[in-house]
């Protein structure tokens, strides 16, 4: 039994593992927390979405829950004005660079962007922040999926399944900052980089920015 | 970016005796781009490609590195190189007006080269002549105020020095003198 935890989540008390992370505990047990970078089997999430923020009793801020791994006794609510606040404004981010042409998206009604909006009762539309507008090139050069950046909202699933899944190494990040972007060597296409379009990342992605192009 | 003659065996000889024949972990990457862009001048997709195999890591994490780093260029510096300031000051004024104006004359885009490798445009943050904003540092020269009109002036005066075939240092001087004037002016 050490190697349990007895934790309360929104007032529910739940048992867990030790050593398994916040996040996958709650949605494990039908507690929503919005997530888009969230990989369960890295040991250190990059936390970069800014999405599964929960208060824990006894710590001054909101942290991502993602990274943060149960303990003994942790009382945590999954919503608050803080956490909601930096979700909306997360959120909004995401959105600002975000081609929110949902209509015409291969993703709209299985986007993970949707499902964060309607559970978090979020907008799905540019608010507080200029849109940017970028022309990034469409890569449809592998056989089976193309990649629209347009979409991309930097996760990093794709890139994870690419090394973890597919143990390609074709895709990665370039850049910094608002300039981060997925890429591959040199920006060059993917099928002339030995991707053998085995469609793991397309599995992975959340959102439309890798597709099948039959469904497009 | 088009390889000169000779150039991919220096890029590989380069990179061969930068790896050295020791294993390298990961956490080298930086000092070896490093050591190769002090080298070469900047990081071609060929040394890039040869590092990421000599390393073993995949070749997108190189470029990711690289592109990461402001302190990593992918082009080679052009004969003339013109680094638009973009810090505070020169910012206020225009300074992205005059990036765009040497980018429409150039013909390329802020980090990049010409194909001929005579210019190369880069943005920095702040010479530290702020009063003079915007400020250009055309190779070594500061000029200051740089309006879109005098980016046309600038530019001519890099073109003459192209067509005088002069890569001496007496054309250089009296280039830099010239621009010294104007900037003063």
């Amino acid at each position: 039994m050490s190697n349990q935890v007895t934790l309360t989540i929104n007032d529910r008390e739940i048992k867990a593992g030790k050593g398994n992370k916040l996040l996958w505990v709650a949605l494990e047990n039908d507690i929503y927390i919005p997530h888009l970078c969230a990989i369960k089997e890295e040991p250190r999430p990059n936390a970069s979405c800014r999405l599964c923020f929960v208060e824990i009793e006894g710590r001054d801020k909101p942290v991502t829950s993602c990274s943060t791994e149960v303990e003994e006794g942790m009382v945590v609510k999954t919503r608050s004005e803080r956490v909601d606040r930096l979700v909306k404004t997360g959120f909004e981010l995401l959105l600002s660079d975000h081609n929110l042409d949902c209509r015409n998206c291969p993703a709209n009604r299985s986007c993970s962007l949707q499902v964060i909006a309607k559970k978090c009762g979020l907008k799905l539309r540019h608010q507080r922040f200029t849109p940017i507008e970028r022309d990034y090139e469409l890569d449809d050069s592998p056989a089976e999926f193309a990649l629209d950046r347009s979409r991309c909202v930097r996760c990093g699933q794709c890139v994870w399944a690419d090394r973890n899944e597919a143990k390609a190494g074709v895709l990665g990040f370039k850049n910094r900052g608002i300039d981060r972007i997925v890429t591959s060597f040199n920006d060059q296409p993917l099928a002339d980089l030995g991707c053998n379009s085995c469609a793991h990342c397309v599995d992975a992605c959340p959102v439309g920015a890798l597709y099948y192009k039959q469904k497009a | 970016m088009q390889l000169l003659e000779g150039e991919r065996e220096e890029i590989l000889a380069c990179v061969k005796e930068v790896l050295g024949n020791n294993s390298i972990e990961r956490e080298n990457l930086i000092p070896i781009l490093q050591k190769v862009q002090h080298r070469l001048g900047y990081l071609p997709a060929l040394a890039m490609e040869k590092i990421a195999e000599g390393v073993g890591v995949p070749e997108v994490d190189v470029y990711g590195l690289a592109t990461f780093y402001n302190q990593f260029r992918l082009n080679p510096p052009g004969k003339h190189q013109v680094k638009v300031c973009l810090g505070t000051a020169c910012y206020m004024v225009g300074g992205d007006i005059t990036l765009e104006s040497f980018e429409r004359r150039m013909e390329i885009k802020e980090g990049e080269t010409t194909s001929d490798r005579r210019y190369s445009l880069e943005r920095v943050a702040c010479v530290g002549c702020c009063s003079l904003a915007p400020v250009v540092v055309v190779d070594e020269q500061v000029e200051g105020k740089v309006t879109p009109t005098r980016v046309d002036g600038i530019m001519l005066a890099l073109e003459e020095d192209g067509d005088q075939s002069g890569s001496s240092s007496g054309e250089a001087d009296s280039e830099t003198g010239e621009a010294g004037t104007n900037g003063n002016s």
